[in-house]
């Protein structure tokens, strides 16, 4: 069957002042089909979305729609040519209505009327099945709602060529495969869909082609039919990766930290940690999964002394001399004079890990101050320790003066990763370590901590991929709303399994107490 | 007596109830504009000198009076609102810094600009009051301080309120104010709603500074108490929760705290409060009721009734 073309681009050039986003793209989309834009982080796949949707303006090139030129300079000027783009980072005003956030912005000439809006929303959700409730406020849904949301939107403007920035990756299995199945009936409907993503088993799960872009450049499009995941990694990647994660048998584990009973509530009276019990052991990698905002930053806080617990004790047994440390209600300093040595890469890197604005050697002494007795700095010290760093774990940077928010986000990470593992510590506490980062520097960290667990380390990851973190834990702990809705032995489960405890309704918080108990009594 | 402490206080409140309108608008855009103050000050100095010229020129048809002043007290304050868009949008200004600035602007303009407004030792601005008393012209009425102005911050304040909460010009503009890369991923024209409603904002603030003139105090040195004035309507924007229909409630609340000192000892038989020491205690009323209302309206606990997020943050489209 011969398929017309719905969207083209020629020789599209993007810079960002000396970066070069995209270099020369041409890459075709037809009615009726679902073609995946592949690329590792900060190839420019972003960038080229945006310039087809009116965020940013191409420097060169061309842009066909339905094989006429077309100018694109803003938002409006794309919904215009019927294109809509549905954010990685949602568009959406929190105390708007789902109706008034799909209205937004719409210039029909006709009266403004919110309960015309609300049926036409429940038309559409007809239509292609979702299901939504128009009145409901932003701020009081679930992710997988708000995406919902923002596909209503562009579909409310009549979108024909429909562009999705990573989608799936705030979503369980079980949701994105939801998802999937929309994009499926859209493009039976004729509707021509682009799909950002770096999950390659997701590419070729939905797409009909496949476009691999690489350092701002269009390397190929493949049909999907053909594709392996090794091809595609190498397309990516431009050399030969090998996908597999290493996992140790842990070596001779105790028991480093007890959990037991945690309970916590935010200022507004949410629970957010309701009777956490665990054990995390030495020379095991610990990891926890969840929806985002399930209780995984509160935990760890808790852990490093930055979250105040209602209930509950936390027992750090150091394993230099057998006794028990209670760490509950002390503060980060007090927790280090109790010798315990706690290491913590938060999710913030700039906000909570690192000071974007200093160099990397005054990064490294935020750990190290309070050593010295001098009223001077010594930054000797922590100057090698810096270049030590930059050179076992092969940081990218000009130096060791250079402020660490000019490095790219791998970089930054490396930095933190490398300040929190010389400490030589005996928990490490990781959160989402490898979030946004390109496939190389994601196993770098794995190694990393893989090193650590080798070395009797007890490591918690708190990871947001199912399938790294099948892969390289031994234990997993899924988080929902707060509670522990069950720990899982990583070596015989399937990320399905995890998804459907990540799901788990709260009602059944007995099962999930007696989870956490046999998970604290096998530990 | 007690008529009269309310009428008294619904007047002075009208000059809160424009400041405080102008800049829920402007704040409802994600400007949070700490020029008020000098905005209201250059409302009240531009309508002045309107009046003054057309007085010295001859002209005394009331109607004209009221008109013309009014729309040059709004022009001059929407100037000053251009000029803050111009550096805050523009050239991306730290809105706080250029907001304070715009007070002392404002205050030091106005200053300027009405000692200059006199005829020998007469003030021509001041002949026109009775013009602005307009429609219960007899100043031995009890009504005597509701002029043309009071009913106008009315109409303004409902006004404002029906399109922020109604229209689809207001769902983009509060959209502008909450999220403006959601507002511009959705095709609304970011740079011009910031610019059109902190500009129409202030306007309408500027308004609060002649209605304190012509409509309640109408003395020649009552422009120095303008600013002070001013910080109490940017006050009752949070007061308010950002809502100009419960802003004219507001206002006449902060109205009568601010005119307590002149009626409570008279209204209220107690002997403390006539002695001397009561009087900068009454006076203080105001602004430790400010404090305390601040207090308890920041324990919000709907969102609804936050500030707008996008608040004080300049906007990048391009920013990475």
């Amino acid at each position: 069957m011969e398929k017309s073309i719905a969207l083209e681009l020629r020789g599209v050039t993007k810079t960002f002042g000396k970066v070069i986003a995209n270099n020369n793209v041409d890459l075709t989309v037809y009615k009726g089909e679902i073609l995946s834009i592949l690329g590792e982080n900060g190839c420019g796949k972003t960038t080229l979305m945006n310039m087809i949707s009116g965020i940013y303006y191409p420097d060169k090139g061309q842009i066909f729609v339905d094989g006429r030129e077309v100018v694109i300079r803003s938002p409006k000027d794309a919904f215009g040519y019927k294109i809509g783009m549905i954010h990685q980072h949602f568009k959406l005003v929190d105390v708007f209505s789902a109706s008034e956030n799909i209205v937004l912005g719409i210039d029909d000439g006709k009266k403004y009327n919110i309960k015309d809006v609300n049926n036409r929303v429940l038309e559409i959700c007809e239509r292609y099945g979702f299901n939504i409730d128009p009145k409901k406020k932003i701020y009081e849904m679930s992710v997988s709602e708000k995406q919902t949301v923002e596909i209503i939107k562009v579909l409310y403007r009549g979108a024909d060529i429909l562009i999705l920035d990573e989608p799936t990756a705030v979503l369980t299995p079980q949701e994105t495969e939801k998802l999937f199945d929309v994009l499926r009936r859209m493009r039976d409907d004729g509707k021509a869909i682009m799909i950002i993503t770096h999950k390659l088993h997701e590419v070729l799960s939905v797409s009909d082609r496949v476009a691999v872009l690489r350092r701002g450049e269009h390397i190929a499009t493949v049909e999907t039919a053909t594709a392996t995941e090794s091809m595609l990694t190498e397309m990516m990647v431009g050399k030969k990766v090998t996908l597999n994660i290493d996992r140790l048998d842990p070596v001779s584990p105790c028991e480093r930290l007890v959990l037991e009973g945690l309970n916590c509530t935010s200022h507004e009276g949410i629970k957010l940690l309701d009777n956490i019990s665990f054990t995390a052991r030495s020379g095991e990698i610990l990891g926890i999964a969840g929806i985002a905002g399930s209780g995984q930053r509160e935990l760890l806080e808790a852990i490093a002394g930055l979250q105040h617990l209602d209930e509950g004790t936390i027992t750090y047994k150091n394993p230099k001399n057998g006794e028990d440390v209670n760490l509950r209600d002390k503060t980060p300093l007090q927790i280090r004079d109790l010798g315990v040595r706690l290491s913590f890469v938060p999710e913030d890197r700039l906000g909570m890990g690192l000071v974007g604005n200093m160099d990397i050697i005054d990064n490294m002494m935020l750990r190290s101050y309070k050593r010295g007795a001098s009223m001077f700095l010594d930054r000797k010290a922590p100057k090698d320790l810096a270049k030590n760093i930059i050179q076992s774990l092969e940081i990218a940077t000009p130096g060791a003066t250079t402020p660490v928010r000019r490095l790219s986000g791998g970089n930054v990470q490396k930095v933190l990763v490398g300040r929190e593992i010389s400490s030589a510590p005996s928990v490490l506490m990781a959160a989402y370590p490898v979030r946004g980062l390109d496939i190389g520097s994601s196993y770098t960290i794995y190694n990393l901590l893989n090193d650590q667990k080798a070395r009797g380390v007890a490591v918690i990851f708190v990871g947001e991929d199912l399938d790294v973190l099948v892969e390289l834990c031994d234990r997993i702990i899924v988080l929902a709303s707060g509670k522990i809705t069950g720990i899982v032995d990583a070596r015989n489960t399937t990320k399905e399994e995890i998804g459907l405890l990540m799901t788990k309704s709260t009602s059944i918080s007995e099962d999930a107490e007696k989870a956490a108990k046999e998970g604290s009594e096998n530990g | 007596m007690i008529l009269d402490y309310i009428l008294n206080a619904i007047a002075i409140g009208m000059t809160f109830l424009y400041g405080s309108t102008g800049e829920i608008i402007t704040e409802k855009a994600g400007h949070l504009n700490l020029g008020i103050p000098g905005v209201m000050c250059v409302g009240a100095a531009g309508g002045c000198a309107a009046l003054h010229y057309m007085i010295v020129g001859g002209i005394t048809n009331g109607f004209l009076l009221v008109l013309v002043g009014i729309l040059a007290s709004f022009i001059a304050a929407f100037l000053m609102g251009m000029l803050f868009s111009f550096l805050a949008v523009t050239l991306h200004a730290n809105q706080n810094v250029t907001g304070l600035a715009m007070t002392t602007f404002g205050v030091g303009l106005m200053k300027y600009i009405m000692f200059g407004l006199k005829e020998g030792n007469s003030i021509p601005y001041l002949k026109a009051l009775s013009a602005f008393r307009f429609p219960f012209a007899d100043q031995t009425n009890g009504l005597k301080y509701c002029g043309v102005m009071v009913f106008l911050a009315l109409i303004i304040a409902l006004l404002s309120s029906f399109v922020l909460f109604k229209t689809k010009v207001g769902l983009h503009l509060r959209a502008v104010g909450e999220n403006p890369a959601t507002a511009d991923a959705a095709g609304i024209n970011v740079t011009l709603y910031k610019y059109l409603a902190t500009s129409i904002g202030c306007g309408i603030s500027g308004l609060g500074g002649l209605c304190y003139i012509m409509d309640y105090a109408g003395s020649r040195e009552s422009y120095l108490s303008i600013e002070a004035l001013g910080w109490l309507a940017v006050a009752l924007v949070i007061f308010a929760l950002w809502r100009p229909h419960l802003s004219i409630v507001g206002s006449v609340i902060f109205g009568a705290l601010f005119i307590a000192g002149q009626f409570i000892p008279t209204l209220v038989p107690l002997k403390f409060l006539q002695t001397m020491t009561a009087a900068p205690l009454l006076k203080m009323l105001p602004y430790v009721v400010t404090i305390i209302v601040l207090t308890v309206t920041s324990i919000r606990d709907k969102k609804e009734n936050h500030p707008p997020q996008g608040l004080g943050l300049n906007y990048y489209r391009e920013e990475r």
